[in-house]
Formats: structure tokens, C-alpha cells, sequence
């Protein structure tokens, strides 16, 4: 078997407060290969943006990882130092958030900060640099770029922001890159517009992809296989054909029900009872038994998981007798 | 044949985007205004749901917002064939729309105590209590304050206090995109259950197709500030007469079949301070010719009964 690019092993992530430990990831085991996307999705507070900021070693303190592994191409990165870390970050992983405005610096035109990104990461030349520049936003779709180039971040729409954003994290040629609800902020026909964009990306350079998005729209276009996430922990872990298709986790079975279609005529969407619960106040056993109405007792006393595809859900695990 | 409960007529709204005075004196910039809606024209029938649906800075929002009376129009009219007071909106942002520092109580009995000044604290109470049981809330709920609640309770809470004038007319302003999907589709339930239980109009905006499908009986689709095209839901999802809408139709994801290497629209919404000139979709459009850069498309009784502002559809074209 080859190495995957990234592997994650039972990671936890704990955030000690005056009122006990909260368990914001917990126990989460999944793999990317080359050239793969992985889609993680869940709803907001299910954990999936803090799995990906852990293995960028960004957690804001004091959150920390309580335990597990991290492993990028075979090295352990949850371990190294904030300076060791600081050579794996953009070199070797690459990050796109959400917000593109935020993400570039407003003072300096995009080019300077590409420019000083390639530079930070690689030893060429200013004008070698500034030539790998032009190569990069002429790869993400930025038209004109030789004027484009000293435009400053305002100067451009979201889409062509989000563009230069991807461009940042390629700079350095990383293996991993970890896309946060990169298209959230943008309209639909610019979403697609940069999915496709990934996708090409990532198929033309065996980058291995992170998509954390909470749109599973986004995730049945683009990623190769799903990690479904509900009260930081994994319920669902497949290809992205049986995870939509075929889901087998209660919640994910909700979860693609209360889309609306657009091609059955439905009255009345389908509904999860209740909502997710917070993080100070899991229920014992299975995350989801509360609202499930499929739960037997077993539900409520032990905690179903699984480290590598299915679903963690004692119905699947165990047949129709939990 | 039903009369309209709203009727809007070539509804125009300007805002001045120019420099400051100085700035234009000094540097001899002109005066640019920006129009946010440019000619709208409507009609919405009792106890349905008109959607209007486009990308950012397309109008839709400001439509709500004249319709309303929050902003002025600069040309044109509304008319609505109601009592002006039994119209309620419903804003996006759960946790910008309600206050803070008042308990819920006192939030969903706000129209109850301007409408109805004759209303006892009694009876307030009964009712406040009564509309948050309709909503799935619970009556004990009206002592708490709103940072209590999640994002799709607050939504509740919101919709409680616009039920709670008895309105006959609701302007919702997406509703529902600051919602987790499982808690949006408990949402749009809950809008549908009222309509079918109180006669509700609803005036629906949404950039999300697949939301405005499940919940409109008529779908404008809108770009820089016009309606690019105005058909029934289910003749708009079976035969899209505007380029535009069959673009966008063809971005939505499909969960059931996806589109897994499909071609995205190209390019973006230009600036609505200066849009293109004739047909402002022409840049962006394959259908475009030579008409389309000089001409303004209109919706014309003889192209698609009013349904259409395009020369190709006008022409028969329709395949993009």
C-alpha cells in the first residue's frame, strides 16, 4: 500500500475551561492520499474546522491536542516545535479560508505577497519570484495578469480574491492543502467556478485536498470520498457514491433528506428532531441517540466508532439488534 | 379572476454612490448613481409564494426592502391591495434582528403592543405564549433572552413576533442562509405549515434555487437589477427561457446525479455602478449578438407571454 500524504490517528482536541474539559474533536481517524479530496462536512460546531486548524497546528490556546497522531507523508507534525512547524506550514501544507478579504493582506499588492511567500519558502530571486507570480495567478484563472499583478486585494472581486488565495498556498508546491469553506463566502456561479479550479489543481499536481465545507453540494461534485462529522466526532466515513447515495448513519440519512430536491416534488422536507447538542452537554453513548429514532438502549451507553470507512452507528456496526 | 395583494410597476430605486462634493470639485470626478433596481414589475396573488432569486447585489434585497417602505422608491409604484399594517418581515441574520437585552416576551409582543394598544398584559402574555407553542417553541421560552436560543430557534422567534400582528404578508429576506441545513429544512416546514394554516403570502428571497423550489408558486430570476425571467415554478425548472437561469441552473449541485466535471459559468456579475451596455448579460452570455450590446430586452407579451427579457429567446434560441 502506498503511504497516504496525510494520515490522522484517534485525534482529540480538548479545550480545559473553569467548568470542566470540553472535547471538541474526539477520536477522529481518517487518511488522504495523493492527488485525493477528502470532504469533511458537518454543521456548524461539529468540530470540522477545528480538525483542520489541529493538523495546522492553529489551535487557538487553550486548546490543545490531548491525544493521537498527525502524520504528513510519513512524518509526525502534531509533535514539532511552533519554529519546526512554522517550515511545515505553507511549505508543505497549504491553507485556504473562507474569507478571502481576510486572508490578504489589504496594504500590499497581491503581487509583493506572493512574491514574499515564494520567497519565504524557495531561494529564487526576486525576479525569479515575481516570474513564478505571474505563472501561478495565470494557472488560477486571473485574466491580464501582468497588470493585475500590482493590483492591491480591494481592487479585485471575491472570486478573483479566493483565486489568489489559492495561488498563496500553491506557492511552495505543498503535498497537503486544507481548504476551509473556500467557496461559502461566494455566489453560485463563482462556487463552481472555484471547485473546478480545485479539482484541476489537484488531479494536474497529486496535491492531496482537506475540503471542510458544510454544503453537501459542494462535496458531492468535488471530493473523492466523505467524512460526515456530528458533535466533534466521525459518524460517517465512505466514498462520496455511498455516502450520498447510500448513507448509513441515521443523522447522515437526516442530514441528505432535509436538502430540498431538484427533482422529487416534496410538501414537506424531511426533519432531525432537536439540534445538535453543545459541546458542554453530550449525551452518554452514541452523540446522535437523542434525536435518533432508531436508537435501542445500547445507544445510549456506548460510544460507536470506527477507525476507516462505515458508519459509526450500533445499527450498522452490530446488524438491527443494538 | 383574484386580485393581486401586491402589485409593483416599473419600481426603480437609485442610490448616489458619487465622490464627496470636494472630491468631484478637486478632481473633476462625475456624479455616478447606482441602480439597484431598474424597472421591477410584479404581481403577487393571495395565500402564494413569489421568490425572487440572483446573485449578490442583484436588487432582490432592496425589492424587500421598498416593498416594505424601508427605502423610498425613486420611480414607479407599489401598490398593496391589503391593510398596510398586516404586512410583517423576516431578516436573514437571526442574531442581528433580535434585541439582546429584551426578553423574548417582551420581543414577540412588540407588534402586539403598537398594533393593539388596547392589549392587557394579560392577554399579551396568552398570546405571546399561544405563538410560540405555533412556532414549536415553548410558552415557558418567553422569560429567557435571545442568546439562550440557536441560530434556527431565533428564526422561530423571529417568525413569532412577525405572526404576532396577524399579518396577511410576509417579505422574508433569506430566511433561512444563516441556518444549518437540518434547521433550515425545520424552518421551511414551519413557513409552509403557516401559509397552508393562515392563508400567509410570502414575498421569498433566496440566492438558493433549490430552497425557492421547494417553497415558490412563481420564481423571477433576477440579475443587475431587472428580471431576467418570471415563470411558475415548475415551468421554470422544466423549460428556463433566460440563458441566465439555465446557467444557473446548471451550477446547482445535483445530490442525486452529480455533475462531476461539468463546465462552470464563466465570468462574474459585473459592477452594478457600470453595467454593460444593452442586454447586461450580454458579456457573459453565448446566445449574445449584436442586438444584445446596443438594446435593452423587455418582457413583451408576444415573446413567452411577458415571461422573457431576451432577443434570443425572443428569436427562438434557446440552447446554450
Amino acid at each position: 500500500m502506498t503511504q497516504p500524504v496525510l494520515d490522522v490517528q484517534g485525534l482529540r482536541v480538548e479545550f480545559p475551561t473553569r467548568h470542566g474539559t470540553l472535547t471538541a474533536v474526539d477520536d477522529i481517524s481518517l487518511t488522504i492520499g495523493r492527488g485525493e479530496i477528502l470532504g469533511v462536512v458537518g454543521e456548524s460546531g461539529a468540530g470540522k474546522s477545528m480538525t483542520g486548524m489541529a493538523i495546522l497546528g492553529l489551535l487557538e490556546p487553550p486548546g490543545r491536542i490531548a491525544a493521537g497522531k498527525i502524520l504528513l507523508s510519513g512524518d509526525r507534525i502534531d509533535t514539532l516545535t511552533e519554529q519546526q512547524l512554522q517550515a511545515v506550514r505553507g511549505r508543505r501544507i497549504g491553507a485556504i479560508f473562507q474569507d478571502p478579504l481576510t486572508s490578504l493582506n489589504p496594504l500590499f499588492k497581491v503581487g509583493d505577497q506572493l512574491v514574499e511567500t515564494i520567497r519565504l519558502h524557495t531561494p529564487m530571486t526576486r525576479a525569479q519570484a515575481r516570474a513564478r507570480a505571474i505563472e501561478l495567478m495565470q494557472e488560477v484563472g486571473i485574466p491580464a495578469v501582468e497588470e493585475r499583478i500590482d493590483n492591491y486585494p480591494h481592487q479585485f472581486s471575491g472570486g478573483m480574491r479566493q483565486r489568489i488565495v489559492i495561488a498563496l498556498a500553491l506557492c511552495a508546491e505543498p503535498e497537503l492543502i486544507i481548504a476551509d469553506e473556500p467557496t461559502t463566502a461566494l455566489d453560485v456561479s463563482i462556487q463552481a467556478q472555484i471547485t473546478a479550479l480545485l479539482k484541476r489543481l489537484c488531479r494536474e499536481r497529486g496535491t492531496a485536498v482537506m475540503l471542510v465545507t458544510h454544503d453537501m453540494g459542494v462535496i458531492a461534485e468535488t471530493a473523492d470520498r466523505v467524512a460526515v462529522m456530528y458533535a466533534g466526532r466521525l459518524a460517517e466515513l465512505g466514498t462520496v457514491e455511498n455516502v450520498v447515495r447510500r448513507p448509513q448513519h441515521p443523522y447522515t440519512v437526516g442530514l441528505m433528506g432535509s436538502i430540498p430536491s431538484l427533482r422529487r416534488d416534496e410538501t414537506e422536507l424531511q426533519m432531525i428532531p432537536g439540534a445538535m447538542p453543545r459541546l458542554n452537554s453530550i449525551p452518554p453513548g452514541c452523540a446522535f441517540n437523542p434525536r435518533c429514532a432508531q436508537a435501542g438502549p445500547k445507544c445510549s451507553r456506548d460510544i460507536p466508532r470506527i477507525h476507516g470507512e462505515g458508519a459509526a452507528c450500533w445499527l450498522a456496526l452490530e446488524g438491527a439488534t443494538a | 379572476m383574484t386580485r393581486p395583494i401586491l402589485e409593483v410597476d416599473a419600481l426603480e430605486r437609485r442610490f448616489d454612490v458619487s465622490a464627496p462634493w470636494l472630491n468631484r470639485l478637486l478632481e473633476g470626478k462625475p456624479r455616478r448613481t447606482l441602480r439597484a433596481v431598474d424597472g421591477v414589475d410584479f404581481d403577487i396573488l393571495p395565500g402564494q409564494t413569489l421568490a425572487l432569486v440572483g446573485e449578490s447585489g442583484c436588487g432582490k434585497s432592496t425589492i424587500a426592502k421598498l416593498v416594505t417602505g424601508l427605502h423610498a422608491p425613486s420611480d414607479g409604484k407599489i401598490r398593496f391591495n391589503g391593510d398596510p399594517t398586516k404586512m410583517q418581515m423576516i431578516f436573514q441574520d437571526p442574531f442581528a434582528s433580535l434585541n439582546p437585552r429584551w426578553r423574548v416576551g417582551r420581543i414577540v409582543a412588540e407588534p402586539l403592543r403598537t398594533l393593539f394598544p388596547e392589549t392587557t398584559d394579560v392577554q399579551a402574555e396568552a398570546r405571546v405564549g399561544e405563538l410560540l407553542k405555533t412556532v414549536g417553541l415553548s410558552p415557558a421560552d418567553a422569560a429567557k433572552y435571545p442568546h439562550e436560543f440557536s441560530g434556527g430557534q431565533r428564526q422561530r422567534i423571529s417568525i413569532a413576533r412577525a405572526l404576532a400582528g396577524e399579518p396577511e404578508f410576509l417579505v422574508c429576506d433569506e430566511p433561512t442562509s444563516a441556518l444549518d441545513v437540518s434547521v433550515q429544512a425545520q424552518v421551511l416546514n414551519l413557513m409552509k405549515r403557516l401559509q397552508r394554516d393562515m392563508g400567509l403570502t410570502y414575498l421569498f428571497i433566496s440566492h438558493d434555487l433549490s430552497v425557492v423550489r421547494h417553497m415558490a408558486d412563481v420564481i423571477a430570476v433576477m440579475y443587475l437589477g431587472r428580471i431576467a425571467e418570471i415563470q411558475p415554478t415548475a415551468d421554470l425548472f422544466a423549460n428556463p427561457l433566460h440563458p441566465y437561469t439555465r446557467m444557473l441552473l446548471d451550477t446547482i449541485p445535483d445530490l442525486e446525479a452529480p455533475k462531476r466535471d461539468r463546465a462552470p459559468m464563466g465570468g462574474e456579475v459585473p459592477s452594478p455602478v457600470s453595467p454593460p451596455s444593452g442586454c447586461t448579460f450580454h458579456p457573459r452570455c453565448p446566445l449574445a449578438f449584436d442586438r444584445c450590446k446596443r438594446e435593452l430586452p423587455k418582457r413583451t407579451p408576444d415573446v413567452h407571454d411577458r415571461r422573457v427579457a431576451c432577443f434570443a429567446a425572443a428569436e427562438g434560441k434557446t440552447d446554450v
